[in-house]
Order: C-alpha cells, then sequence, then structure tokens
C-alpha cells in the first residue's frame, strides 16, 4: 500500500524535513512515522535493520513536536529528522550486536557520545542498522543475523561493513544515517548504493561507546543522500568529547558553510589532485569512465587538475591487514564470556574458565573475525614483529609522507572509492583477499589520519549500478571535500538529469 | 614469506582462545597462507631508519581532573552478565585439578 504523501516525505533530504518539522508544516512524529511505515514495508525485502525501535523513535519524536510547540527553538538544525544508527555505536537499553552472536541480547548500560549526541540534538534514532560483524567487511555478508540486500539490486551486496546503514538511505527507509570506517566502511557501502558517506579526520568524532575494531583507524562518520545533509549531521555528532583521548580538542571544521558554499557550483582556484595509483589492473572499466568524467565535471567547475603520485599506496593494503588485525586481536580479548555477553561450556564444575573462553569465542565470532584475530596474534609475535607490525608501522608513516607531499601541492585528493560496482552476494565470501580488495582506494586515508568521503558520480555504464566519487582531504581539513563534493553533486544532477538517488528501482511495497 | 602451517594455525588459535574445529584448521591454513604472503608485500618497502607510526594523531598524556564522577550501579554492572552469585560474577573454576 503506498500513500502519496509518506512516499513524499522519506524522499525528502533531512535539510528539507528538518525545515519543515522547525516550521511546524509536519510533524516529527508524521515524519517518524512515515519511516517506520516504509521500514515496515520495504526492510522485510532489504534487511538494512536488525532493530527497529519503533517506541523510542515516537517518544524522542514527540519530545521534539512538544519543544516545538511550546515555542522552544529547535534543539538542533536537525531535530526531529530520524536517523539510522550502526549497530557497533551502543545504546542505553537497546540491544547492541555488532553484528555478532557473541553480543545477541546484550543491553548496553550506557550511550555511546554519538548517540548522546544525537538524542540531545533531537535527531530520531528509529533503529540498529546490519553490519559485518564488528566491522570486518566489505559486503554485510559477515553478519551473524543474515545478509542485507542493495536496493539498486537485491541480488548483491549493498557494501561493508556498513551495508545496513547505506542500504536504510538508498530504500528511503532513514535520511540519515551513522557509519564507522575502518578501512572504508562508511565510503565504501556509500558508493556501491549511490549514496553520500563521510570519514572525518581521525579525532573529529568521538570513539566513546564505538565497539573497538582497530583503535587507531576507527572513525564514526554521517552518511546521507546529499552532501549538505551529511554536512549538517557531521557538525550534530563531531567535536571534542572528554571520554575520548583521542579526540581531538578542536572546533569542528565549517563543514556546513563549505557544502553552502560548494553549491554555488564554482571551484575556481581549488587544486584537486588525481592519484595515479588508483587505477589499472583490477579497476571495473565502467568505474574508471565514471571517474573521468567526475574529474572532467570538477575540471568545467573551474578546478585545477593536476597528476599525483603515492608510490606508497601500492603498499597501504598490506600495513592495513597486518595493523588492523593485529588491533583487533588486542581489542576482540575483552569477549572472554566472564562479564558480558556469550558464554557457552560452563558446566559449572568440570571446564575451567580458560576453556570456557576458548569454546565462547569459538561458538561467538564467525570466520572473518577468527580469521584476523589469528593474522593479529601472528603478526605481534615473537619473531615476526619486525617483519609484519613494526614494518607496516613504518610504511604507515610513508603513506603519511606521501599524502603530506600531495597536499603541498593540491588542496583535495579524488580517486574512485572502491575499485567496482557491487558485487553479487555469495561472489567473494569463501575469498577474503578479493574482499579485501573492496578497499583498496580507502585505506590510505584510515592509515593517514585524514579526512575522505564518497558521492555518487553516476552510473557505471556497463551494469547501471552506482559509482562513487572519493573525494580526499588533510587532517583537520573536512571542510574542502565538502565544498568539492557539494559542487560535484550540483553538476552531475545538471549533467544526469536529476538526483542519482530518485534513480533507484521502485522497490515492491510488501505492506 | 612460506604459507603457514596447520600446527601453525593450531597453535595461533591456542594463543587468541580459539577453539577451532579440525575442518577450520585445514581451511585457515589455507586461507591465513594466502593472506600473509599477500601482506608480506610491506616487507618489499626500504624502510630501515623510517620511524614506525602508531597512531595518526601525535598524542601526549591527556589528563582529565581528578574528580570522583558517577559510574554503574552494581545492578547495572551485573546486568549483563552470564552468571551471578551474591552479586557478584560468577566464573568457570580457574584453578586446575591439582591446585
Amino acid at each position: 500500500m503506498s500513500n502519496p504523501v509518506s512516499d513524499e516525505i522519506t524522499r525528502s533530504t533531512a535539510a528539507d524535513l528538518a525545515e519543515r518539522i522547525h516550521r511546524r508544516e509536519v510533524s516529527a512524529v508524521e515524519v517518524t512515522q512515515a519511516h517506520l511505515d516504509r521500514i515496515a514495508a520495504v526492510d522485510p525485502e532489504i534487511h538494512a535493520f536488525l532493530h527497529v525501535d519503533e517506541a523510542g523513535a515516537l517518544a524522542a519524536a514527540e519530545a521534539v513536536d512538544s519543544a516545538l510547540a511550546a515555542g522552544e527553538a529547535p534543539a538542533s538544525p536537525l531535530a526531529g529528522v530520524p536517523l539510522a544508527l550502526k549497530d557497533i555505536l551502543t545504546t542505553k537499553g537497546v540491544p547492541t550486536t555488532c553484528g555478532s552472536r557473541m553480543l545477541d541480547g546484550w543491553l548496553p548500560p550506557y550511550d555511546a557520545t554519538v548517540t548522546r549526541r544525537l538524542r540531545e540534538a533531537g535527531v530520531v534514532v528509529l533503529g540498529k542498522t546490519n553490519m559485518d560483524e564488528f566491522a570486518m567487511g566489505s559486503s554485510t555478508e559477515n553478519s551473524a543475523y543474515g545478509v542485507t540486500r542493495n536496493p539498486w539490486d537485491r541480488d548483491r551486496v549493498p557494501g561493508g561493513s556498513g551495508g545496513g546503514s547505506s542500504a536504510s538511505l538508498a530504500a528511503f527507509e532513514a535520511p540519515l544515517a551513522i557509519g564507522t570506517d575502518t578501512g572504508g566502511s562508511i565510503r565504501q557501502p556509500g558508493a556501491v548504493t549511490g549514496t553520500v558517506g563521510v570519514k572525518p579526520t581521525y579525532g573529529g568524532v568521538s570513539r566513546y561507546g564505538l565497539v573497538a575494531f582497530s583503535s587507531s583507524l576507527d572513525q564514526a562518520g554521517p552518511c546521507a543522500r546529499t552532501v549538505l545533509d551529511a554536512a549538517l549531521l557531521h557538525e550534530v555528532i563531531g567535536g571534542h568529547d572528554p571520554l575520548d583521548s583521542t579526540s581531538i580538542d578542536a572546533p569542528v571544521p565549517p563543514v556546513v558553510a563549505a557544502a553552502r558554499q560548494g553549491a554555488s557550483g564554482d571551484l575556481t582556484g581549488v587544486r584537486v589532485g588525481v592519484v595515479t595509483q588508483f587505477a589499472g589492473e583490477g579497476y571495473q572499466p565502467g568505474v574508471l569512465r565514471s571517474f573521468d568524467a567526475a574529474v572532467q565535471l570538477l575540471a568545467e567547475l573551474g578546478a585545477e587538475i593536476v597528476e599525483v603520485s603515492c608510490p606508497h599506496f601500492d603498499y597501504a593494503m598490506g600495513a592495513y591487514y597486518l595493523i588492523a588485525p593485529s588491533e583487533c586481536s588486542s581489542n576482540l580479548a575483552r569477549f572472554d564470556a566472564m562479564r558480558y555477553g556469550l558464554r557457552v561450556g560452563d558446566d559449572g564444575a568440570r571446564l575451567s574458565a580458560e576453556e570456557v573462553m576458548s569454546l565462547t569465542r569459538e561458538a561467538g565470532f564467525g570466520p572473518e573475525v577468527k580469521r584476523r584475530i589469528m593474522i593479529g596474534t601472528h603478526a605481534l609475535s615473537s619473531g615476526y614483529y619486525d617483519a609484519y607490525y613494526g614494518q607496516a608501522q613504518k610504511v604507515r608513516t610513508l603513506i603519511a609522507r606521501d599524502f603530506a607531499a600531495a597536499y603541498e601541492k593540491v588542496d583535495v585528493l579524488v580517486s574512485p572509492t572502491t575499485p567496482t560496482t557491487a558485487f553479487r552476494i555469495g561472489e567473494r565470501v569463501d575469498d577474503p583477499l578479493a574482499m579485501y580488495l573492496a578497499d583498496l582506494c580507502t585505506i590510505p586515508a584510515n592509515l593517514a589520519g585524514n579526512a575522505a568521503m564518497s558521492v555518487p558520480s553516476g552510473l557505471s555504464d556497463e551494469d547501471g549500478l552506482p559509482v562513487g566519487l572519493q573525494v580526499m582531504a588533510p587532517a583537520q581539513a573536512d571542510d574542502r571535500m565538502y565544498r568539492v563534493s557539494a559542487a560535484f553533486e550540483v553538476a552531475r544532477d545538471a549533467a544526469q538529469g536529476g538526483p542519482l538517488i530518485q534513480r533507484v528501482p521502485d522497490l515492491a511495497v510488501t505492506a | 614469506m612460506p604459507a603457514i602451517s596447520r600446527d601453525e594455525v593450531a597453535h595461533l588459535a591456542r594463543l587468541a582462545r580459539l577453539a577451532v574445529t579440525e575442518e577450520e584448521l585445514d581451511t585457515f591454513a589455507s586461507q591465513l597462507g594466502v593472506i600473509l604472503e599477500s601482506v608480506a608485500k610491506v616487507g618489499e618497502v626500504a624502510a630501515g631508519d623510517i620511524p614506525p607510526t602508531s597512531h595518526a594523531v601525535p598524542l601526549t598524556n591527556v589528563f582529565r581532573p581528578d574528580e570522583v564522577r558517577p559510574g554503574l550501579t552494581q545492578r547495572e554492572a551485573l546486568a549483563a552478565a552470564p552468571a551471578v552469585e551474591e552479586n557478584r560474577f560468577r566464573v568457570p573454576r580457574i584453578l586446575g585439578e591439582e591446585q
């Protein structure tokens, strides 16, 4: 049963919805209900959500409406707008599984800082989205709770690890979402679903309550269908947090102003570097053609295009798949079956704590998590440490130096976000290395701690699936990439006859 | 870099407290071998005198005021425990048979 009024609501941008809610043309409850209805209708098909918090969402929306009715100013520019939260950020009293059996049924006793800031801003959390277990994967197939389907083609993956968040946006189940990006888990799902995904500068958004995978790389960030919506969300969640000692004690870069400036469509004087390492073997020709067209559009907007070589990017994959598993093997040691989470094999007598721990971890973790824990354990073990972990840390330095040298010549760097369009469900599950290649272009920015985002560049001419343009910027210069992406978005829509996202095939509504 | 042996994988699984099955040992030995062979590419970089980076943001100690702040109550802390006894976490035995 399709309802034109609620369809109109669910297809709106967050910025439009907020404006209308704040002018009291539509209530936050109506907007929330429209999205809950949409979820009920299409999520059985898409499976973006692991948990829908209908009561919590409606209560939050009602609170926004009452405050507005009492004449209060909106708590934030996004007050009343619904959002889908990746299931790796803790929500007090609301299930948080990280896509793992290990945390089945866990109700966290506290809110992540991101969660708290969303609540304080009046953003309505609709529920928790599916993901690769503990954020390890590029397809969301590593979830213990089933696959999420890509709304553009339901036989294909929505990317990962944040495939639930990206799919919820492309399926019009939510106008905003939160992801986390350790090696590309916000940007790659954004690219393959035709949505916008932003990895802020490392330390730009608090990690408190973000269940840790690789602490020196993990970064939460905004996901949306437009660049401006992502910027608005970025300013809600960003900023210093005393509860995260790695959070940057400086103002959030002016990303909303930059997105608005960019929307004027003028990039005169902006120097854009094309990274020469991100092309060639392994790249789908249609992806490269979409990328070349995007660079051409940027040039037409007045940007100066420069080729830039970052020679050590060729070693980024290797460094990442040593550093991230090393940190993961240490972080996931916390799942010891003693204080919370799964416990398996405790017979109250015979088996020791250590045996129960091993049985629990065997039963609670899926294959990819086990692989990474073992790779990390190996890379950190004496005899291998220098050759693996130590060498990877040195390569990390060289990658950061490549970026620094590049940013002396250009303001932003661009590349395809991921080498291919969405691949088929099942295609790469038994080939970990093929799966890892999805993060080829996104990993360097994580290693250097820089900002990077994906904005849709169009559809690949060979398969009609979305392609992402990655725009990268130096640490704490997130505003630069928003300006360039917003300008590109306007030019792309003009060149391609309207917003790309409106071309998602209609989902059969089951209600 | 040689591929990793089945025995080495069993050793890693023990270190990581993963009670892997015999069947998994075979699968993981071949998969980890392929992964390690690929990541070993970092060894090609001449980086002898390059300082390592453990973290993208250069950090010194971050202090907070030494003040009492509210924490979890006992009830909240125990709420998700797999087993509780006398308001404490109950754990399986931690000593061996002879100890």
